[in-house]
């Protein structure tokens, strides 16, 4: 079924249709893709956060250096300029070329290597900035406390700070999952065929643009709905009762519409 | 029996003595906050401290766990010292793990509480028995429950501290501290902070433990409670102690220009 308003304005609904209710094989593997790349550089971004926080709460003022310089160069310049240096600019100058490694029945492709890298370091310079701030909104007093029951410091970083720490970290991480999931995209300027460069491949043999791209941004957004709800989930379930999210309606939830701030911390 | 004396304990320390600081010395920057204070507390001697705002009350029980450090003079415990090791008769701070180690047995109550706000009041309890002292976790419950009923909160076991009265927080933070077993209290203006309505339960628990015959250093402008709990009163001022002695005859009679006025002050605020 072709819409014409008799102005030249043309949709495919068929073909729109088509493609989100009986996606291809090739768009399958473009979205599982995304969300297999996206976890795993996430979840490396955190921890890699963790330890560049760590380094930089260290009492030696070179590592302290060291931590602060990685998130100044991460942060100051474009994921896609990162993304290009890693992987096309490394192999060119030689210094390395990322191939395809096989673990038993699974390969894994020198670019996804390569791509789930450098999200992770770049993941990595943000998640150190949030970390710290969590770390920091923790009530120093009951760090004092803990200090003065004769707890040891790393003690109270696991027992005390980093509890609650964890509650103030999940919101704005949920965010960063967010992005991530969107940043993705990105991962076509190195040939890494998840989602945005099927749809891309699929437009230069149909030419259905708008359909295509329409058909991607449905998925996303399926994509970041369903984690806006686990995210709630999450938030709901480590919350003390006085920092708990309030339960929201479906709408609230997918539109913001009515919200309060998400975070309340108490000192 | 003298070769099994611990070397690092003084031995011109007298049992009796569970505190000593001498010439303490603080300083913030150019500020000097502690300018020699010197303070000998015995055992079941009950020490309350009082003294205008920013004469170094705080500052001083803090240096006494060693929350801060200090810049000269020395805190001995149980004739053993507080955050330093003397080297080469250059005193060197300790390591972290040491200085937590002495701070086992020296209790302190804060002003706002600091309760551990994602654990309920027994978890807060039992939390640095269990993991510091290494307690099995149903003897650090059992400690816990009847310390909670000692300070009239059997009742509170589950609750968040969010759910608590500022007077319940500040008894749940007087059992944390007690389920240690310290041999020195310190408290900082622990019912400053609270209601009115609230002050008395917290100070009655706190007269029940002087009576028990615990050692206790409390930073208070409570007279009431001063005069019939305390050993001794001791006025600061400006990083100096500038008068002590029996609480009444300071509060009939100060020999101290600053004591008197302070003491008048208090009494017309108030
Ligand atoms: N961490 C700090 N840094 C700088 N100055 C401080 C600090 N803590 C306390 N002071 C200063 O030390 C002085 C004594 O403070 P404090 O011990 O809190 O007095 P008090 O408890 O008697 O009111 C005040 O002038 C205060 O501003
Ligand atoms: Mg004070």
């Amino acid at each position: 079924m072709i819409l014409d308003a008799g102005t030249g304005v043309t949709f495919d609904w068929s073909f729109f249709w088509g493609h989100i209710l009986e996606p291809s094989s090739a768009w399958l593997t473009g979205l599982w893709r995304t969300i297999y790349i996206s976890v795993i550089s996430q979840a490396l971004g955190v921890v890699l956060g963790f330890l560049i926080t760590i380094v930089r709460r260290s009492r030696l003022a070179p590592l302290r250096a060291v931590g602060s310089f990685y998130v100044w160069v991460v942060r100051g310049t474009p994921l896609l300029v990162q993304l290009v240096l890693v992987y096309n600019g490394l192999a060119a100058t030689g210094i390395y070329k990322f191939s395809d490694i096989t673990v038993g029945d699974v390969t894994v492709l020198g670019v996804v290597q390569a791509a789930i890298l450098t999200l992770a370091v770049h993941e990595g310079a943000y998640m150190s900035e949030i970390i710290r701030a969590s770390l920091d909104a923790v009530d120093h007093g009951q760090i004092e406390a803990a200090a003065a029951l004769g707890m040891t410091p790393s003690l109270t970083m696991r027992i005390i700070h980093i509890p609650q720490a964890v509650r103030i970290v999940i919101p704005p991480l949920g965010n960063e999952f967010n992005l991530m999931m969107k940043n993705t995209t990105l991962l076509s300027v190195i040939g890494l065929q998840e989602m945005f460069l099927t749809a891309q491949d699929i437009n230069s043999t149909t030419f259905k643009t708008f359909e295509i791209f329409a058909v991607a941004g449905c998925y996303y957004l399926f994509l970041t709905t369903v984690w806006g709800f686990v995210q709630r989930g999450i938030e709901r379930k480590l919350g003390d009762p006085s920092m708990r999210v309030p339960r929201q309606s479906a709408l609230t939830r997918l539109t913001g519409i009515g919200s309060r701030s998400t975070v309340r911390v108490e000192h | 029996m003298a070769h099994h004396t611990n070397r690092e304990a003084d031995i011109t320390h007298d049992p009796g003595t569970v505190l000593s600081a001498r010439n303490v010395v603080k300083r913030f920057g150019a500020l000097t906050v502690l300018d020699g204070v010197s303070l000998d507390v015995h055992r079941q001697e009950v020490v309350v401290m009082i003294g205008r705002s920013g004469s170094g009350k705080t500052t001083f029980l803090r240096c006494l766990n060693h929350l801060e450090s200090i810049d000269s003079g020395e805190v001995l415990v149980n004739g053993r010292r507080v955050g330093y090791r003397e080297e080469t008769d250059q005193p060197v701070e300790e390591s972290p793990s040491k200085i937590a180690v002495a701070r086992r047995n020296i209790g302190f109550v804060f002003q706002h509480f600091n309760l551990f706000a994602h654990l309920s009041a027994l978890d807060n309890i039992t939390a640095a028995p269990i993991k510091v002292l290494g307690l099995p976790k149903n003897e650090a419950q059992e400690r816990a429950r009847d310390l909670l009923k000692r300070v009239g909160l059997a009742d509170k076991a589950d609750a968040r501290p969010s759910t608590l009265s500022g007077g319940e927080k500040q008894r749940v933070a007087i059992a944390r501290a007690l389920a240690m077993r310290p041999e020195l209290m310190l408290f900082d203006e622990p019912t400053s902070a609270l209601d009115p309505e609230m002050v008395g339960e917290v100070l009655a628990v706190m007269k029940e433990l002087a009576t028990e015959g615990m050692t206790m250093i409390v930073v208070s402008h409570e007279m009431s409670f001063a005069r019939s709990v305390a050993d001794r009163l001791v006025m600061f001022d400006s990083g100096h102690i500038v008068e002590q002695g029996p609480p009444e005859r300071l509060i009939t009679a100060p020999q101290h220009d600053r004591t008197r006025s302070f003491l008048r002050l208090l009494t017309d605020g108030a």
